[in-house]
């Protein structure tokens, strides 16, 4: 990890699922953020990152969005995103998808300074901090392209940890993708639903009362077949999870 | 098909410089690194070897003979097939009472005359090895004119002999300093243990098609 | 090729209702990856071996005509006869004219991936030729009239039970036990008499070196060393992707393939062919020939983005590690490949008309990016023939044949909406208000609410959340 020094402002990139479907989990990471004593920047100009496009196939709709994004975020400053998929997406794949274009070394640019939040938090801002809710115990959901495109793997159970009523129980599968993958989750609907259910039962068979993870797209899947199956776990944003628990609520 | 070899190198050629592929060093370091203590090869080798079933027995220069024969004798086996016109198979007769069991079975035809035989009755055989390698515990066995292929192959017992003079850290180690790329011969064969499967759900079993058991007869000096 | 399509969708529906099939997957898979893990304990040495391998793999593509045209001078001058063969076709055409010259009745088979490609036991079959597999794993599938559902594990998707009854029913006098040692050596029985017997032994090759002539074969079994020993004849199928430089290029690849397929060291034998029965030597086939195949692959190595599926080893990793496969098992792919290497090389090979789904049923997590042990950047390339599916004119075959107008003006105006800030914030606004209206019955919202609630709109979208927060803008 390339450790910058800490800065003074940085730059949010919302994502469109968090903007749609998960709002507060969105502002709790802005929020987790002004408390290290940051000006946080949000361009009210920004969408999405096109990935769902790229891995459609449809490569000149995903740039023709992505380009969209480019000019939002003038300068050096970190950007921070509360997902590691849309955070990938920027990083790994911007490069690729403007390659040859006039605005090839913009998108480099910007592309390298892109960190996901538990990435920025942790690498960043060491941030300390401290547990003021009642005891519970959570499991970690690791999203595929956190882990393997953004190389966020310790970060997030690292934060959890410090918090000292909270039990962390990892997952028996933690790497094995939770059947989401945009698309394919209505494309292959049933193999989607068989990923998930082996997803649940892993989360089940932690006792935990939250599953816990930074990406909204396997937490739409994860919350959503947990509900569908009455289980007693519920699945959250870990900004939200630790604004609550340094608020103790 | 002549015309299907040139069309296709033509192509491959034809896109290849469209495109080329700068060739990429080979850094060789990370298995050179692999090295052992010499005197913590020959455990290595038994440890790995041992763990897939393979039988160890050991013997001096002066008495493997004998000490294979008791062996044998102990284990009921009544037939060995060996390769009379190598150095070991030569010290093996030497002392064999012709009455003693097992019966001693030279391999000195091609095998279509010995075929029958070798698939049907006989229960061992006995073949030199060229040394062996720590990493994964493996036996080299380098196959001659006088010590044919199917000798280790076709019984259901493999007694192989291992000299302790000529145990390498790797693969890459034994094939460099034997020489190997200037002359391969007809067959080398790399043998770590009897023939195995798991093929029936991930149940190892061991002797599908190959030797049943593999005994590793170490001389020592 | 037969012109139907397989149906994907169809058949891993069916695998899925099969909780035996998904429990001998789900348990297997498990043990595998576990077993891989172990052998990869030393981060360094993982790292450092498979650098070296890959780079061995690239080395050879970057010199590929050169290498198959060395591999020829010095296989012919070991006695080895090297065919080239540029379809499936052709090459079953090489394998019958061997075949038939030597006037061959019975075929014993090695496990060969390219003979699956080429439907070569059809081919033999149909010519009146008795052709058996000989890995217990392809002979079991064979008995049972199937396919492999595994390129390592042949059998994976059967457990002990159903082989007891199938040899029950299919070998005479066996004894109805399920038990793995018992039906071991019932198949040992049974070949034993096939090996001796037969006219001609077949094989795959998992590397042919260029510079010394030498054919590579990994197995447990022993029965790749019986194909490639006992019978007269021994013919030898490879893609030509096969070749490596050097030698010295075989220990890094024999290093990683078996501890990366099956979590063993290494496997019981390493078989290293340089030639049929010389003078002089007892054994070993009196001819030996190489089919070297091409079916599509000179195609794909004319794409410098896609020529690095040519990288791969056979080690079947992938297949262990994807979470699709391991729900639906390798015979819900209906072809040669199952899993990530299949879901990238079976539509190059084949056509995007026929295989243009395939690249879709993968959720792109990597996990068969992070284990690959040659690092083929296997989701890229998915992607890549995502783009080719709908695109046409490409580099791939059938490019386009997946193209839809619909779903090209669904993305043009998804991509309207998200390219501009106005358009973007109505479109966001609407739906958060609106979203939660529409009914579960919807095309998509009906296959998501399956097994999951409906998606909830949060009312108030970040981009208000912030602003009434006073979150600065710039």
């Amino acid at each position: 990890m390339s450790a910058i020094p800490k800065p003074t402002r940085v730059y949010y990139f919302g994502t469109c699922l968090v903007d749609l479907f998960f709002p507060d989990a969105g502002m709790a990471g802005i929020e987790l953020l002004q408390s290290q004593g940051l000006t946080v920047v949000f361009p009210q100009g920004q969408s999405c990152c096109g990935q769902p496009a790229y891995n459609s196939g449809y490569r000149a709709d995903a740039l023709k969005v992505a380009r969209a994004q480019l000019e939002l975020f003038p300068g050096d400053d970190p950007i921070v995103v509360p997902s590691g998929s849309c955070a990938g997406m920027m990083k790994k794949h911007w490069p690729d998808l403007f390659r040859g274009e006039p605005d090839e070394a913009k998108a480099v640019q910007v592309a390298a300074r892109v960190w996901e939040l538990t990435q920025f938090l942790v690498h960043v801002l060491d941030v300390q901090l401290t547990d003021k809710g009642e005891p519970v115990r959570v499991t970690w959901h690791a999203s595929c392209h956190a882990q393997r495109e953004m190389g966020v793997v310790e970060e997030p159970k690292a934060l959890l940890r410090q918090l000292a009523n909270v039990e962390l129980v990892e997952l028996k599968r933690e790497k094995e993708c939770c059947g989401f993958g945009g698309t394919f989750a209505v494309r292959h609907p049933e193999i989607s639903a068989a990923m998930v259910g082996d997803k649940v039962a892993d989360i089940e068979g932690t006792g935990a009362a939250r599953v816990v993870s930074g990406d909204c797209g396997c937490l739409l899947n994860i919350s959503g077949a947990l509900e569908a199956g009455a289980k007693a776990a519920r699945g959250q944003h870990i900004a939200q999870f630790l604004k609550e628990r340094i608020h103790g609520r | 098909m002549s015309d299907a070899r040139s069309s296709i190198l033509t192509k491959l050629r034809a896109t290849r410089d469209a495109h080329p592929l700068p060739p990429p060093a080979s850094d060789f370091a990370p298995i050179e690194a692999k090295r052992w203590p010499p005197e913590e090869r020959l455990p290595r080798i038994r440890r790995l070897m041992e763990a897939v079933h393979t039988e160890f027995i050991d013997a001096t220069e002066a008495d493997w003979p004998v000490v294979l024969r008791e062996f044998l004798a102990r284990e009921g086996v009544e037939s060995l097939l060996y390769a009379p016109a190598t150095e070991a198979g030569k010290r093996l007769v030497e002392g064999w009472e012709s009455a003693a069991n097992p019966t001693l079975i030279p391999y000195d035809r091609p095998l279509e005359d010995l075929k029958p035989q070798l698939f049907e009755s006989i229960e061992a055989g006995f073949t030199t090895t060229r040394g062996a390698i720590a990493e994964t515990g493996s036996l080299i066995l380098w196959p001659t004119a006088e010590e044919p292929r199917t000798l280790s192959l076709v019984p259901h017992i493999h007694i192989a002999l291992l000299r302790t003079d000529a145990l390498y850290d790797t693969f890459l180690q034994a094939m460099r300093e034997q020489g190997w790329a200037q002359a391969m011969p007809t067959n080398v064969l790399l043998v770590s243990g009897p023939s195995k499967t798991a093929d029936i759900e991930q149940t190892l079993a061991y002797g599908v098609h190959g030797p049943k058991r593999l005994v590793v007869l170490v001389v020592h000096p | 090729m037969d012109g139907n399509a397989p149906d994907f969708a169809a058949a891993s529906r069916a695998a899925l209702a099969d909780p035996q099939l998904r429990g001998n997957f789900r348990r297997a898979m498990d043990g595998l990856m576990s077993k891989r893990a172990a052998q990869f304990a030393d981060a360094g040495e993982w790292t450092g071996v498979r650098a070296l391998a890959a780079s061995v793999r690239l080395r050879a593509l970057s010199k590929l005509p050169e290498l198959l045209e060395k591999l020829e001078e010095t296989c012919t001058r070991n006695g080895i006869t090297v065919h080239w063969a540029a379809t499936t076709d052709e090459a079953n055409a090489i394998a019958l004219d061997i075949l038939h010259r030597v006037d061959a009745k019975l075929v014993v088979k090695g496990k060969s991936m390219v003979t699956e490609e080429m439907h070569l036991n059809a081919v033999l079959e149909k010519d009146g030729i008795e052709v058996l597999e000989s890995d217990l794993g392809e002979y079991i599938v064979q008995l049972d009239g199937t396919m492999p559902s595994h390129i390592i594990m042949p059998a994976i998707h059967l457990n002990t039970k159903q082989i007891a009854h199938l040899f029950k029913r299919k070998i005479k006098d066996a004894e109805s036990r399920e038990d793995a040692a018992y039906l071991t050596d019932l198949a040992r029985r049974v070949l034993r008499a096939k090996f001796q017997a037969a006219d001609v032994g077949m094989s795959g090759v998992n590397a042919a070196v260029a510079e010394t002539g030498t054919l590579c074969l990994i197995e447990n079994e022993g029965n790749g060393r019986m194909c490639t020993t006992v019978p007269p004849v021994h013919i030898a199928f490879m893609g030509l992707e096969k070749v490596v430089e050097k030698l010295e290029d075989v220990p890094p690849v024999i290093s990683l393939l078996p501890r990366s397929a099956t979590g063993q060291p290494i496997t019981t034998y390493v078989n290293m062919i340089s030639g049929p029965r010389k003078d002089g030597e007892k054994d070993g086939p009196r001819e030996v020939h190489l089919v070297i195949l091409d079916n599509g692959r000179s195609s794909i190595y004319a794409d410098p983005e896609l020529r690095d599926t040519l990288r791969c080893i056979r080690c079947g990793a992938c297949m262990n590690h994807c979470p699709v496969y391991t729900k639906v098992g390798g015979h819900a792919y209906e072809a040669p490949y199952p899993g990530p290497i299949g879901k990238i090389l079976v539509p190059q090979i084949e056509g995007l008309a026929k295989r243009g789904a395939m690249p879709h049923a993968c959720t792109m997590c990597n996990a068969c990016v992070e284990i690959c042990p040659v690092k083929i950047p296997i989701v890229e390339i998915m992607g890549r023939l995502r783009v080719e599916a709908v695109k046409p004119g490409g580099a791939v075959k059938d490019g386009g044949a997946k193209a839809s107008r619909t779903e090209a003006m669904v993305w043009s105006g998804w991509a309207a909406m998200n390219a501009s800030p106005t358009a973007y914030r109505v479109a966001t606004l609407a739906m958060s208000k609106l979203g939660n209206a529409a009914p579960s019955s919807l095309p998509l919202l009906k296959e998501w609410t399956n097994v999951r609630t409906k998606p909830r709109f949060a009312g108030r979208t970040l981009h208000d959340l912030a602003r009434a927060k006073g979150v600065p803008d710039v």
